[in-house]
């Protein structure tokens, strides 16, 4: 074992500072959108003349007078289209507006409003959400009587009910946070802890659904205008274009045209914007954009080192040499790491977190996250190179994984059973029931109350520590020759914790297998590991059998600073 | 991690008077099948200036006595007197004042709005209706300096600290309040232990130097040691010990206090079989 003593720079996030470019899929949206605002405010300046007054020369063909011609009343048509987006856009705008304001309001006051009040005002808005808004809003228009402003009020309230629901349901969790309960513990009126703390949580993707929500107001409040509900002579939006143009759609198709183009290039303006803002709020696709280099995988190191790869120990179960693991943007978040691991040994690798533990972990296993490249000039586990090609079958037999959270590892919507036998069928060819027998019988070795009903139970049904200990018994069950635990104890009360630890070194000792135990609390892993590896700052600073952390024979300062903490925080003496 | 910490009661909390008092607290939860008590009549009480350490385990009920104390969850019976207010029976209010009872919560990752720097998450807490930085900015940077964060994190957004510095502002957002009685529920569990050790002997400090009456809340009994004199071990929604924090830790008169001491890894009773 090689101590490396060099300090690594410091793992710091990437730098914050550096200003956020626009995405390209939102920079070109908000350029084609500012372009048809640009026509909206100029055309009717320049060319209202030419869209409405009547002339004699109807119906004439493209020409370069008339790029598109002219309709039955000597109108230009391109003309027309132009000057048709002003309206277009401002009854849009309007109408769109209106349901996004009003759902908002809607969906943030329910949850000022009492429980009762809340729960009515939802339930209703149910039944209007299941309502086609494009009917509610012919029905609002019927109502209101044709015309331009009432078509914009018609989509406008058609257009609330949906954006209540989505206000009100983005708001639920986080109200359930503790800054909202912290808020009203200090006494902040309800409606400011909504204004302070509700909208801007939820305000990124509002802004997104509000971009989508222009589009579709636009289709709607077209549609309205074409079927004659909405714009009425001698007004004229793209729908009522679409309208004029249709009488005569198969002699001049020309005139379809120029609003046809209209509408989709406005409705593109919006669904890029909105698409624009969701691709820059969601960091995985605004950091990964251009990056050529693959991610998630493992490889052998192509570095030639000038020393000899150290031979792995005398019968190693896990042999690690030089294994470095970098992000994307090629921050090293460990390095040259090596170690063996005896087989039937307990070792425990310790470390605060980021200090690349869990990574170690993971990349062993031949799960190398996203976004991460990790390479090796060995990496042998239970007898399989997993810088070669190793089969999924042997893998998912020989290495069982537990980690730390118990109920995110479990499916919440399959029984424990299929879960858990799921290695033995299909990688060991037991059937169903001989599976579930075998389950129920390690349930009992790790005395699991009622082995038999368990595995019919679902998630849900079992507390943490039972969850911890069925992963355990899956183990066992598939024989595995290595066991991960990444804090597999960390959620877990004080007394369940002794108890999933101590099925830990039982399990171990019954399919002699080796155990890495990955976990932050010395104090855990000194009662737990034969052996400790220390790290920090992604590499390994000692190594301490477990006499010497007993007798506190150690020398880094680091780990003598971990030493005094556990000290702290768990010594009873 | 050198600062000594005071274990032993404080000389003036031995004349102080009560400032919690809670007699026979019942709390039911849910009606018929899923009645389920969640506190069974437990009677506590806190003098000024001393700090009681609540241990118990998940299901124990002390997460929900916090609730309860702080006015989130309402009391089914009993009686719960905080500085000389009364809580009423079975409805949820906030209807004491503010300054009297104040709660650091658990998990430091839900505790701030992504969306406001630590500034402004202290002055919220300083002036609740308009929360401006610019007014407090003096008296935001003296918590800051006590929690002991540099004078930079005022302008800071919580992404850009760590689970210990955000639960540092976490707890001077509680104590800038002046509260009475402060609560503290598990603020050490989700953070490494080297971080637990440093954000305890914060708190122990700030006990002495503020004259804290707190109630401190942890699954972990070693935890509870540091920054408190007394100690109510909770279980099932009853008290099963209650007494000197030291006298528990060496000589614990009930059976689940010492299966609990000897669930501390490397405690004399722990043993898991290697």
């Amino acid at each position: 074992m090689t101590v490396l003593t060099a300090p690594a720079a410091p793992a710091a996030p990437a730098a914050a500072g550096t200003r956020r470019r626009l995405h390209p899929i939102l920079l070109s949206g908000i350029i084609l959108m500012s372009l048809l605002i640009l026509v909206a405010i100029i055309a009717p300046i320049f060319l209202s003349d030419a869209a409405e007054k009547l002339t004699s020369d109807t119906r004439l063909g493209p020409s370069a007078q008339h790029p598109l011609g002219t309709d039955e009343f000597g109108r230009d048509l391109l003309a027309r289209a132009l000057v048709a987006t002003r309206l277009t856009l401002i009854l849009t705008a309007f109408a769109s507006a209106m349901s996004v304001l009003i759902g908002v309001a809607i969906g943030t006051a329910v949850w000022i409003a009492p429980v009762r009040v809340r729960k009515f005002v939802l339930s209703i808005n149910a039944v209007a959400v299941a309502f086609p808004s494009l009917v509610l809003a012919l029905v609002i228009a019927a109502i209101l009587g044709a015309g331009a402003w009432t078509a914009a009020v018609a989509i406008g309230l058609a257009g609330i009910p949906a954006f209540v629901r989505l206000t009100a349901n983005m708001a639920a969790p986080v109200m359930g946070r503790d800054y909202v309960t912290t808020a009203r513990l200090l006494r902040v009126p309800k409606a400011l802890v909504v204004v302070r703390h509700v909208i801007p949580n939820i305000g990124e993707p509002l802004l997104v659904l509000s971009a989508s929500n222009f589009a579709v107001t636009l289709v709607e409040l077209s549609g309205l205008s074409f079927i004659g509900l909405g714009t009425q002579s001698p007004d004229f939006d793209f729908g009522k274009l679409l309208n004029d143009g249709l009488a005569s759609i198969y002699a001049q198709p020309t005139q379809i045209l120029g609003p046809s183009i209209m509408l989709v290039l406005t409705g593109l303006a919006a669904m890029l914007i909105g698409d624009g803002l969701a691709a820059s709020s969601n960091p995985r696709t605004r950091r990964g954009a251009g990056k050529a280099t693959r991610t998630g995988t493992l490889r052998r190191s192509t570095l030639k080192t000038a020393t000899p790869i150290a031979p792995a120990m005398e019968g190693a179960a896990v042999s690690v040499r030089n294994l470095t693991i970098q992000s994307a943007s090629g921050l090293k978040l460990v390095t040259d790491l090596s170690f063996d691991v005896a087989g039937g040994e307990i070792v425990g690798l310790v470390g605060e977190s980021g200090s690349g533990k869990s990574l170690t972990a993971m990349a062993l296993a031949g799960l190398v996250p996203e976004g991460v490249i990790a390479t090796a000039d060995r990496l042998d586990v239970v007898g399989h190179d997993m810088l070669g090609t190793v089969t999924a079958g042997s893998l998912a037999r020989d290495i069982a994984l537990v980690y730390q959270d118990p109920i995110s590892t479990f499916n919440p919507a399959l029984r424990l059973d299929t879960q858990l036998t799921e290695i033995a069928r299909s990688h060991l060819g037991l059937s169903k029931k001989a599976a579930r027998t075998a389950l129920a019988e390690r349930f009992e070795q790790l005395r699991i109350t009622n082995p038999e009903r368990r595995g019919r139970q679902h998630p849900h049904e079992l507390s943490g520590g039972m969850l911890q200990r069925a992963m355990i018994a899956s183990s066992l069950l598939a024989k595995a020759k290595l066991l991960v635990a990444d804090e597999p104890t960390t959620a877990l009360d004080v007394t369940v914790q002794a108890e999933v630890l101590k099925q830990f070194v039982q399990a171990s000792r019954d399919l002699n297998a080796s155990v890495l135990f990955i976990s932050h609390d010395l104090g855990v892993v000194e009662a737990l590991c034969d052996r400790v590896l220390v790290m920090y700052r992604g590499q390994i600073v000692e190594e301490l059998t477990r006499e010497q952390l007993r007798s506190r024979t150690v020398e880094h300062p680091y780990t003598k600073t971990l030493l005094k903490a556990a000290e702290y925080v768990e010594g009873v003496r | 991690m050198s600062a000594t910490v005071p274990t032993t009661t404080h000389a003036a909390s031995i004349a102080a008077s009560t400032i919690l008092e809670v007699e026979n607290l019942e709390v039911v939860f849910g009606s018929g099948p899923h009645r389920t008590r969640a506190l069974k009549g437990i009677s506590l009480s806190l003098a000024e200036g001393s700090s009681l350490g609540i241990v118990g385990e998940s299901g124990s009920g002390k997460s929900t006595l916090a609730k309860v104390l702080v006015g989130i969850n309402p009391i089914t019976s009993g009686r719960v007197v905080v500085g000389g207010q009364e809580l009423v029976v079975g409805r949820q209010q906030l209807a004491l004042d503010r300054s009297l009872i104040q709660m650091i919560p658990q998990d430091p990752y839900s505790s701030l709005s992504p969306r406001r720097t630590a500034g402004q998450a202290i002055a919220e807490a300083i002036e609740p209706r308009r929360a401006h930085v610019a007014g407090h900015r003096a008296q935001i940077l003296e918590w800051l300096d006590r929690v002991e964060l540099p004078a930079a994190s005022i302008d800071k957004f919580p992404y850009e600290f760590s689970g210990g510095q955000r639960q540092r502002i976490a707890i001077a957002r509680a104590l800038c309040v002046r509260p009475r009685v402060v609560i503290a529920d598990e603020i050490t569990s989700a953070l490494d232990v080297s971080v637990q050790a440093e954000v305890l002997e914060l708190l122990a400090q700030l006990r002495v130097e503020l004259n804290l009456s707190m109630l401190f809340i942890s699954h972990n009994l070693a935890v509870v040691r540091h920054v408190s004199d007394r100690v109510a071990v909770l279980n099932h929604g009853e008290i099963v010990e209650d007494g000197d924090v030291e006298q528990v830790f060496t000589n614990p008169a009930a059976e689940y206090t010492r299966s609990l001491l000897d669930s501390v890894p490397g405690a004399p009773g722990f043993d898991i079989g290697t």
